[in-house]
């Protein structure tokens, strides 16, 4: 047995990639179906949306790049999809420059999908410079930070914006990151201005967000693939309830594959350990 | 499968990168290189026309707001570090942005980082929570920050009371740190998992949405 131990001590870790990629491979092409249990923090979130009356503006702040793609991307389609559904209006800008293309492709997307029209019922006024000033700015004129949208549109001639000055005219801002930058809308939005603030992160940013969670300064939190799993299966209930065409399970499948390979790393952990304190109690012998 | 060229492109870029896990090769460096080429052009192009533009160049120009050279100057002093001669220069837009940084910062961080994270902490009686499971969230939060916070008092030696604090605020520590080392995890195996949804899905046309 000790051998064995040993021996799997030794293994060349090209075997682990490849058993971890079969392991993720099969549950995608052959999806389990694991049930989501729904998380408070992404509750709260959705509750929030959905309480909010019809014609309300939101703010959802793409502040992630092409690197969190995969956990990121489908928390913006599922709460975009959330809110246009409802009849809240979202406006989309970004203070990470290589996240405009992304945002854009995931307005243009769900716009489309439900019919909704560009400066009625979304505006996408793309990335701006500076982080703090860009935030702060926003409490005090959305037209001095963004004088134009994304394509140049003046803003006073966009109808959906023509009654928004700042924060008292925005239900709700959600910043969409791979990094700490949504502490910055904790920070200067929520703290100075008190507006409303909710997060999607990746998973390795998650436990920096907690503690914001239990003070109140966030509303809520979608927080890795799993976040996003959690939320498209609210988005997915809500499309029945209403007779929609179920939008994506893009997040969804993916919790399959990422639950298999979190029971494979569990027993290579478990293995590893064992090899090591097999080699271990070796050594001393 | 995808009859897109730029799918194409983009998922045998992928397995160039993913060549890596096997050894190092020129495939995995002609992808990297180029990944570094091409964001260097796109982020010199979104900040031109994001910000430069706008901010500066159209205020000049068009509005012929001559106020805008000062920040103009301020910031072309950051390449006097190219100048031996002149390389001191680039202490003026640092400071000037440090103070403005510090003077913006400071105080939002106060608030929000310290203020209300303190007021997180302090308890209320058992009546004014939701359930007895928030009073005990609470209370295991109130013994975390304390018995974590006497870990990192190094004014006095570890002994008696404050030993035995600084010991249970190290498993507080350990636990935050499993926490985030499980949730890692999950963010890297997630990456993965959408590399390959691409690549079974939009390039192979093996997953069907």
């Amino acid at each position: 047995m000790r051998d064995f131990l040993l021996k799997l001590g030794n293994i060349d870790r090209r075997v682990i990639y490849g058993i971890i990629a079969i392991g993720v491979i099969i549950p995608l092409l052959r999806p389990i179906g694991l049930p989501e249990n729904i998380t408070p923090p992404v509750k709260h979130l959705y509750d929030y949306i959905d309480s909010l009356p019809k014609g309300s503006v939101i703010i959802l702040s793409i502040d992630y790049d092409a690197t969190v793609l995969p956990e990121v991307h489908p928390m913006v389609l599922a709460v975009l999809r959330h809110a246009m559904v409802r009849g809240i209006k979202p406006i989309g800008l970004g203070l990470n420059p290589a996240g405009t293309g992304l945002g854009l492709d995931a307005f243009s997307k769900v716009g489309k999908e439900l019919g909704k029209k560009y400066g009625i019922d979304f505006v996408y006024l793309g990335f701006k410079p500076n982080v703090s000033a860009t935030i702060l700015g926003l409490g005090e004129d959305i037209r001095k930070v963004f004088p134009t949208d994304y394509f140049g549109t003046p803003i006073d001639s966009i109808p959906m914006l023509k009654n928004v000055r700042n924060y008292n005219d925005i239900a709700l801002t959600i910043s969409f990151s791979g990094s700490s930058l949504p502490e910055n809308w904790i920070m200067y939005a929520n703290a100075r201005y008190g507006e409303k603030i909710a997060c999607g992160v990746t998973a390795v940013m998650a436990a920096d967000f907690y503690p914001y969670l239990q003070t109140g300064q966030l509303i809520g939190m979608i927080a890795g693939l799993k976040g996003a799993a959690e939320y498209e299966t609210l988005v997915n209930r809500l499309f029945r309830r209403l007779g929609l065409k179920k939008p994506s399970v893009i997040a969804i499948r993916g919790m399959d594959a990422n639950s298999l390979a979190h029971v494979l790393i569990m027993i290579f952990i478990i293995l590893g350990n064992l090899a090591y304190f097999s080699s271990k109690r070796g050594r001393k012998e | 499968m995808s009859h897109d060229p730029w799918v194409w492109i983009s998922a045998i870029l992928s397995l160039f990168i993913f060549s890596f896990l096997y050894r190092d090769n020129p495939f995995y460096k002609f992808a990297e290189h180029l990944l570094v080429g091409v964001s260097a052009g796109y982020y010199l192009n979104i900040y031109w026309y994001n910000g430069i533009y706008p901010n500066i160049v159209s205020h000049i120009i068009k509005e012929h707001n001559l106020l805008y050279i000062v920040p103009l100057f301020l910031g072309l002093l950051y390449f006097a570090i190219f100048i031996p001669k002149f390389s001191y220069f680039i202490r003026w837009p640092i400071a000037f942005l440090l103070g403005t940084a510090s003077g913006f910062a400071i105080p939002a961080a106060f608030q929000a980082r310290i203020m209300e994270q303190a007021k997180g902490t302090i308890l209320f009686s058992p009546s004014s929570y939701n359930s007895p499971l928030a009073f005990i969230n609470a209370v295991l939060i109130f013994i975390g920050v304390l018995t974590v916070l006497s870990y990192f008092f190094f004014s006095k030696e570890h002994k008696g009371g404050l030993k035995i604090s600084s010991k249970i605020g190290i498993i507080f520590l350990m636990i935050g740190f499993g926490a985030s080392f499980g949730y890692t995890v999950m963010a890297r195996v997630s990456l993965l998992i959408g590399r390959l949804q691409f690549l079974l899905g939009t390039w192979l046309g093996l997953i069907k949405y």
